[in-house]
Formats: C-alpha cells, structure tokens, sequence
C-alpha cells in the first residue's frame, strides 16, 4: 500500500541527502587539489595538510578552542545534568517556571544578542565587582557553559522522561539516601545522555564564532574566529584541509556513537523480551 | 499530597516509625512513596538552585544590562556609554534616560529594512526547509528500526561539522570561478559564469541548508511515533496514499511542524554568518547590522537598541508558534 508512494519519497528524500552533503563532499576533493586557485583541479596532493600543520595562527587558535571547549563541556554537563534533573524529577520547587522557559531558551536565541549581552555583563561586573578581569579565557567559559548546558538539559531531560523513576522509587522505598540513589541508579542510567550531552557541548563550544567574538578580549582569538578572518580575505585551500580533517574526526566519532548506541538498544531490547518472555 | 500526609499521621501510632506499609495498605503505601518521590529540602533546594543561579546570572541579567544600555548615550569612554545613574555627591542621583537611539531606530529607515529583510529571509527559509525536510524525516521515519539510526547520524553528521565550514563550502561551490561554473561552462551551458555569489539567493541556500536538520529532527520525532493503524485504517476503507496523508499524517505530524519551524525561524532572524560571508553588500539583515552597530562603529547603545528591538520582534513568532504548540497539545 505504501509502496506506491514510496519511491517519489524517496528521490525527495535522497534530494535532501545529496544537497546536505553536495558541500561537504566537495570540500573534501577539493582539499587535496594542488592548485593554489581552489577550485581549479590541477592533481592530487596532500601538501595544503603539510601547510596547515605549519601554520602556527591555526594550530595556536586551534588549542584555544580545544581547550575551551572541553573545560566548557565538562562544566556544562554538571549544570545540565541538574537543571535536567531537577526538572524532570521534582515535582514542584521555587523557579521551576523560570528554570524551564530559560534552560532552552540559549538553544533558539539569535547569537548575535546572546554575544552582546554577555559581553555587556561583564564589562558591567569588571566596572562594579572588578571580575572579571578583562576577556579572555574565563568569559569565553562562561559563556560557552551557559549555552552549552542548555543542550545536556535537554538531552538528560529527555532520557529522564523515557525512564519511569521505579527503579529510583523502589531503592528509596528500601531506605537509600537520595544521594546514593542518584550515584548509583541515576547516574548509570543517564550515562549515555551525559555522553552525548558532553560530546554535543564539545562540538557547539569548539564551533561558536559569534559569542566568542563578543565576549573574548585580544589574545584569546578561537579557530572559529580565525577560520571567518581567513575566509573573509577569500578561500583558501588550507581551510579545505582544516575542514576535511575536522569532518574526518567528527565523522568517525559519530558513527562510533551511532553503532553503540544501536548496538545498546537492540541488547536492551532483548532483554526486555527476555523479562517479558520470563513473566 | 495532603491525603498521603494524612494517612501516614494516622498510621504512625500504631505502627511505629519504621513500619512498612501496614492495615489499608494501598493508601498508606501510596502515601509513603509520594512522599519519598523525591529528595526534598536542602539537597533539593541545591539541585535546581545551582543551573537557576547560574542562567539567572548568566543569562537573564544580561537582558536587564542590554536593556540598561541601550537607553544610555554613546560615549568616548570606555565602556563607551554614559551611566544611567549619577551621584552628584550628595544624597541625590539624576536618572538619565535617553530613548535617542530607539528614535534614531524608528526614523533611519535602514533599521527597518534590515528587520523586515531578516524577517523575510527567515520565513522564507523556514518554508523551504519544511518543503526539503519534510521528505527526509517521513523517508526515515519509514525505515526499518534498525536503519533509522543509521540515516538520523546522516542528518546530525553536519551539524556536528562547523557551521562556519558548511557556509565556506558552499562558497567554493557558487563563486564566480566556482565549482558549479566550472561545470556548467566546461559542458556548455553557459558561457559567462552566473552571479551566484553576494546575492540574496546565496543567503537563502546557506540558511536552508544551515538550519536543514533542525527541522528534520522535531519532524522526525514527531513521524516516528505516529501509529502505523491510523495509516493502515485509511487505506483499508479505500484513501489514496497521497489523501491518507493530507488528511492523517499530516496534521498529526503539525507538533513537529511547529517546533521545527521554531528552531529553523528565530536564530535565522539574528544570523549573521551567512549574509556576512554569502550576502551581498546590499543584503541586509539585522543580525549584521548588530555586529557592525558593535564591532565597526562602536556604539554600543545603538547595538543594544537593536538587540532589545530584535527580542521585541521575536516575542509575536514565538508566541505564536507557543499558542500552535499548545493547540495540538490538546487536540491530542
């Protein structure tokens, strides 16, 4: 029955396919072009990689970020992970209606607000509190935790909601400590969220251009910001190669993560049909 | 809550303090676990206090300081605007209120066209993505269960990928020696290669593609969980597949409509990547405008205008597409 309609559907939905990933499978050739003049193929070469490894600016904006962004991302998943909680899990407590409409509000906000009020912020807390003490790394974690942790709020709130709290409930029942409950029962079992959530804020942190030109100070100048520089002056084939290799490293880490995680859901799966088949 | 705290006064007595769950059982059973739901008090209290702090700080006050701003006068100072508030040693302070650069909004018609520009290219790009993403959440939604996951990373995976490096790809593509001119002149298409470049046609392709999987991710969600019978019910009693879903799929897929089209509209109002690098000089959109208010002209009052005019703008959608939201909530 819905074979008919299937096939139209699915040269729509493959048209979709290929134009998200027309770009990136051009970059990716194009990155081992040897001609200078990107787009013009001249033979194949790994040199504009040999380059990129040179070039001190990239590889020195390049650690910023990294390091940025997994201070960020630890940071975010604690925060996330209670606002999450806290959420999902109390019935009722005082700025549950605060908490929720401005946890996920980072998520949709223009970036070019967002950058601009943090910024304006801390220029206000240096003039009257004296910290922080110009920009720099410390506004630009700030920052990043404060958008990053509403993405692992959503993820734990989510996975949170797909688990009813029996489990919780019964080692409460049994006398456990809330905490010890949320050690040794929650914890594992949002673990795979806290991953992904953690990851996620990685590659959000890593990636933010418009907030971190707002809040960082000379100095402190992240990929991003030295990529949009580079490629205001023109294309250039050493960002092909940045890029192909950022796609390499996210690609294969996204696959990874997608086996395991089907691979958790079918043995979850199974053992749920083992204890349904067993009652 | 208050029957649960009665029956457990009333069972204490007689039962002790470490009782289990003793004479109308179910009640005080019931009574018990309600009240043990949760953790309450002080750890409760630090839980939820310490992202409530944290976003108040970080994220509500820089409104109130956006807001405080944006009705002082530029300065050459630094920070270069003037204070609100002034002491003049004595036990009097002098508001200063400048509603000047909200004026200057109003009057130059530049602001304006700027807004109604972003507006537009945000709408029209949030319809392009429902008309392309649509397709692909249906497609997957479709798929075997052990396929899905498979294609849903084929989605996620250039979201992970730098949005700077998406919008410079495509750069490579359109420019005026460009991959597609190559291509279409080397077959013989065309023999002067097409303005592509700096147009307004290179904005929306950028912010289609851009937002693409914030689309398809609700969508899918929302196809993912539709129950297969309703199909099935509607072919049974003789509905064309193309009418079962107009008439079935999708206004019960109308949730995931909404939330998408939220994700995709209000960060594309206030993008400024994309017209920065694919837009023309002529493209104008307020996120840019912003950046240019701040970062080239230094005013930051005038920035902050902008910024609170741009909320102001937003709130309509958002409330809109919220009252959407709530509307299928309970229709379903």
């Amino acid at each position: 029955m819905m074979r008919r309609r299937s096939t139209s559907l699915k040269v729509l939905a493959l048209t979709g396919f290929a134009f998200l990933y027309l770009p990136i499978v051009t970059m990716v050739v194009l990155s081992f072009n040897e001609s200078r003049l990107v787009t013009v193929w001249s033979g194949f070469s790994p040199k504009w990689y040999g380059e990129l490894l040179q070039d001190d600016q990239i590889l020195g904006a390049a650690a910023i970020s990294l390091k940025i962004a997994f201070i960020s991302a630890s940071l975010a998943v604690v925060l996330g992970t209670l606002a999450g909680f806290a959420l999902s899990r109390f019935n009722k407590f005082r700025g549950k209606v605060a908490l929720t409409g401005m946890v996920s509000a980072p998520l949709v906000m223009p970036e070019v607000i967002t950058g601009l009020a943090l910024l304006l912020l801390f220029v206000a807390m240096e003039g009257l509190l004296g910290w922080p003490k110009g920009r720099g790394v410390v506004t630009l974690i700030i920052s990043h935790v404060t958008f990053c942790m509403a993405y692992v709020a959503v993820v734990v709130q989510s996975r949170l909601a797909d688990m009813d709290g029996v489990i919780e409930e019964a080692a409460l029942d049994l006398g456990a400590r809330p905490w010890r409950v949320f050690v040794d029962i929650t914890l594992p079992m949002i673990a795979p969220a806290l991953v992904s959530g953690w990851l996620l804020s990685f590659t959000v942190s890593f990636d933010d251009l418009v907030i971190s030109a707002f809040v960082s100070g000379p100095g402190y100048s992240t990929l991003p910001m030295v990529i949009f520089s580079k490629v205001r002056l023109g294309v250039s084939p050493e960002v092909n190669a940045l890029a192909t290799m950022m796609i390499v490293v996210v690609g294969i880490g996204v696959v990874l993560f997608t086996w395991n995680a089907a691979r958790l859901h079918r043995m979850r799966q199974r053992e749920e049909r083992a204890a349904a088949a067993g009652l | 809550m208050s029957g649960g705290d009665h029956t457990a006064a009333q069972a204490a007595p007689g039962q002790g303090v470490a009782s289990r769950p003793g004479p109308g059982p179910a009640v005080s059973w019931l009574g018990q676990r309600l009240r043990l739901r949760v953790p309450k008090g002080l750890g409760r209290g630090v839980v939820s206090g310490i992202p409530l702090g944290w976003l108040l700080v970080f994220f509500l006050l820089p409104f109130a300081v956006v807001l405080k701003i944006s009705l002082a006068d530029t300065a050459i100072a630094m920070p270069p605007y003037t204070a609100l508030l002034d002491w003049d040693g004595e036990a009097v302070a002098t508001l200063q209120l400048n509603f000047g650069k909200y004026l200057f909004l109003l009057e130059d018609t530049l602001y304006l066209a700027a807004y109604a520009g972003s507006l537009k290219v945000a709408a029209v790009s949030t319809l392009f993505c429902l008309l392309i993403g649509y397709p692909m959440a249906l497609f997957i939604a479709r798929q075997p269960a052990e396929r899905r996951p498979l294609w849903l990373a084929l989605v996620i995976l250039p979201f992970w990928t730098s949005l700077l490096l998406r919008v410079y790809a495509w750069i490579g593509l359109l420019q005026h020696n460009g991959v597609i001119n190559n291509i279409l002149i080397s077959l013989g298409i065309i023999d002067q290669p097409l303005v592509m470049m700096q147009t307004d046609f290179a904005v929306y392709l950028g912010v289609v593609y851009t937002y693409l999987p914030f689309m398809v991710l609700p969508l899918y969600a929302t196809l993912e969980k539709l129950d297969d019978t309703l199909l099935e019910a509607a072919a049974d009693l003789g509905s064309a597949p193309w009418k079962a879903f107009l008439t079935v799929t999708l206004p019960l897929s109308r949730p995931g409509m909404v939330a998408g089209s939220m994700l995709v509209f209000i960060p594309a109002v206030g993008e400024f990547v994309i017209p920065a690098l694919m837009g023309g000089p002529d493209t104008l959109m307020i996120g840019r405008v912003l950046w240019d208010e701040f970062f080239n002209n230094r005013d930051w009052p005038m920035a902050s205008a902008v910024a609170v005019v741009m909320m102001v703008v937003l709130v309509i959608p958002v409330m809109l597409l919220r009252n959407g939201q709530n509307k299928t909530a309970e229709h379903g």
